[in-house]
């Protein structure tokens, strides 16, 4: 199975370059219909590269979870265009060009880590020593090893979100979704995932779309923060870090970060509208 | 311990409680065989007796009131002569013997157990197919639901004479009354369990592209086990009632049914009580076996013993 879709060009349009994975031009959506419709996105720009790590912060209703769902092709937009991998979301996720970590672990309880790990391997129909193998090489990425044969239940919280992230790593998708995937974690637990959800993004490659209520976590992981503003979701401001790609926890006390999570935080007020 | 002691002590007032029942209901012909005996009574007249109630019967004739836990024929038998009869006729008899409860109960079995395959093959089919397909959720959900308000009752002996009537007899009539009234609660549990999984689980499956196959043997059925233990127990047990129903209408020879209808026309109080006590040890031993099953099953699938 050959997933490498992201050097491909589409040929088609011939506007996508070969190092853009998303990009949205006018991109809305609009929930129902009539007096009771929602539009719960407004003429999105975006172009996310390969390599990226993209956050995407604000409030409650400002879309950036819908956002992502529509990147996953699990909404569909009402209007503009969208493309993943020039192609659209819905012929991406037929391809598996992603892989999604939703805010809960949502592992399956009958199933142990390992097994948890291999189900979408299974899905797509890898061989049994493929499987062995990745779960392996996956499990060793978010420090697991050796907790293959436990049950979901035996592990905590912070455990099996790592083992969530590393179900969505097995598989050969060089695009990572994750839906405010550490929002039920404490502090501490929180604060160490973050930091090896950068060295998994150094070692691996990946281009991340990271969905977060958390200013700090934005700024500490990104390379690009998407401020968003609700009623309707938009995109109020899009901020490019100049932190290096090299960032230990103590980055968080330099002025260049701080000065960041300010500029963050103003846009945030900016686009709150409570003034 | 304690609860070994709460267990015991109910039980105890159970039976205390039925002990009890026998004198009122009992007393009035323990007294008539007495008057027939010879000895005295009070009041002496059987008319003047009737009218008296059963309580003051009892106060007035003291001496009746142990014999009324050894009427051969009692209205009310006591539970050491429904003790006695089950012994007897379990333990004291060849299996082979048309007076033995094990034979009877062997008839009854396995027309529960085919009658219960049958009723769950038919309750998983339908759930799979009304989670699936919205037409067959509108179409068939109304019959399933339908079906059970029929009284089996009143249906049973239908079935068995349309069946008769194509040549159908003996085992399979009695399996498909038992089969009526246990696929329904195998269909609610079922659809129940096959749409538990949430909106996220299903999400995930869509994210990796997976067919509904897939999405069905991975996720909807191991998130149904749970649900679907829980009917099952319910439809063994209605398997049971449905096999027993299915004997009554038959003038069947054998059976748990065809024994409490012999008891009632021969007045045979203990042998009713002891076939009715038979269904129940049986119906019970069924649902510990699959809860037993559950247990094994559910514990190799990692729930928490």
């Amino acid at each position: 199975m050959n997933m490498h879709m992201t050097s491909q060009v589409d040929s088609a349009s011939g506007v996508v370059q070969a190092e853009t994975v998303i990009e949205a031009r006018g991109l809305d959506l609009v929930f129902g219909s009539g007096d009771t419709s929602v539009q719960a996105l407004k003429d999105i720009n975006l172009t996310i590269d390969k390599g990226d790590f993209v956050s995407f912060i604000g409030p409650s209703g400002c879309g950036k979870t819908t956002f992502l769902r529509c990147i996953a092709a699990l909404e569909t937009p009402t209007g503009g265009s969208l493309t993943v991998n020039g192609m659209t979301p819905e012929e991406a996720r037929q391809r598996r060009a992603y892989g999604y970590v939703f805010q809960a672990a949502g592992l399956y309880p009958w199933r142990t880590i390992a097994k948890n790990i291999k189900l979408p391997l299974e899905i797509m129909g890898y061989s049994k020593a493929e499987q062995e193998k990745r779960v392996a090489e996956v499990l060793e990425l978010v420090e697991l090893s050796g907790f293959g044969g436990k049950f979901p239940w035996q592990l905590s919280g912070g455990m099996q979100q790592r083992a969530s992230i590393a179900r969505a790593l097995a598989f050969d998708a060089d695009l990572l979704l994750m839906d405010e995937p550490f929002g039920a974690l404490d502090e501490i637990v929180r604060d160490h995932l973050n930091e090896q959800l950068l060295k998994l993004w150094a070692r691996t490659d990946k281009t991340i779309g990271f969905v977060t209520h958390s200013i700090p976590e934005a700024v500490y992981l990104s390379t690009k923060i998407v401020v968003m503003s609700p009623r309707p979701g938009r995109i109020h401001e899009v901020i490019e870090s100049t932190l290096p790609k090299e960032r230990p926890l103590d980055i968080r006390d330099t002025p260049e970060f701080i000065k960041i999570a300010h500029r963050v935080r103003e846009g945030l007020r900016a686009g709150h509208g409570y003034e | 311990m304690k609860s070994l002691v709460a267990v015991l002590t109910v039980l105890a007032g159970i039976i205390g409680i039925w002990y009890l029942a026998c004198v009122p209901m009992n007393i009035k012909g323990v007294l008539d065989a007495a008057e027939r005996g010879g000895e005295v009574v009070e009041p002496a007249e059987a008319q003047t007796r009737r009218d008296l109630s059963s309580l003051a019967l009892a106060a007035q004739n003291g001496f009746a009131v142990t014999r009324v836990w050894s009427v051969e024929r009692p209205r009310l038998p006591a539970p050491h002569q429904v003790a006695w009869e089950l012994w007897d006729t379990t333990v004291m008899k060849k299996v082979t013997s048309k007076r033995s409860l094990v034979f009877h109960a062997q008839v009854t079995l396995s027309a529960t157990l085919l009658g219960f395959a049958i009723g769950t093959g038919l309750g998983i089919l339908l759930a799979v197919g009304i989670v699936h397909s919205r037409v067959m959720d509108m179409s068939v959900m109304p019959w399933a639901i339908v079906s059970q308000t029929i009284p089996i009752i009143a249906l049973a002996p239908m079935i068995i004479v349309v069946l008769y009537s194509i040549g159908v007899q003996g085992l399979l009539p009695k399996a498909i009354i038992a089969a009526y009234l246990s696929f329904f609660p195998v269909v609610v549990g079922m659809v129940k369990g096959l749409r538990s999984p949430d909106h996220m689980q299903l999400d995930l499956m869509k994210t990796y592209h997976a067919s509904k196959g897939q999405v069905f043997w991975k996720l909807r059925l191991p998130s149904s086990m749970p649900y679907l233990f829980a009917s099952l127990k319910i439809a063994i047990a209605a398997s049971l009632v449905g096999a027993i129903v299915g004997e009554l209408p038959t003038g069947a020879v054998a059976g748990l049914g065809a024994r409490l209808l012999a008891g009632s026309y021969y007045g045979q109080t203990v042998q009713i009580w002891s076939a009715l006590f038979a269904a129940a040890i049986l119906a019970a031993a069924l649902v510990a076996l699959l809860g037993l099953l559950e247990r094994v099953l559910l514990g190799r699938m990692g729930v928490k013993a």
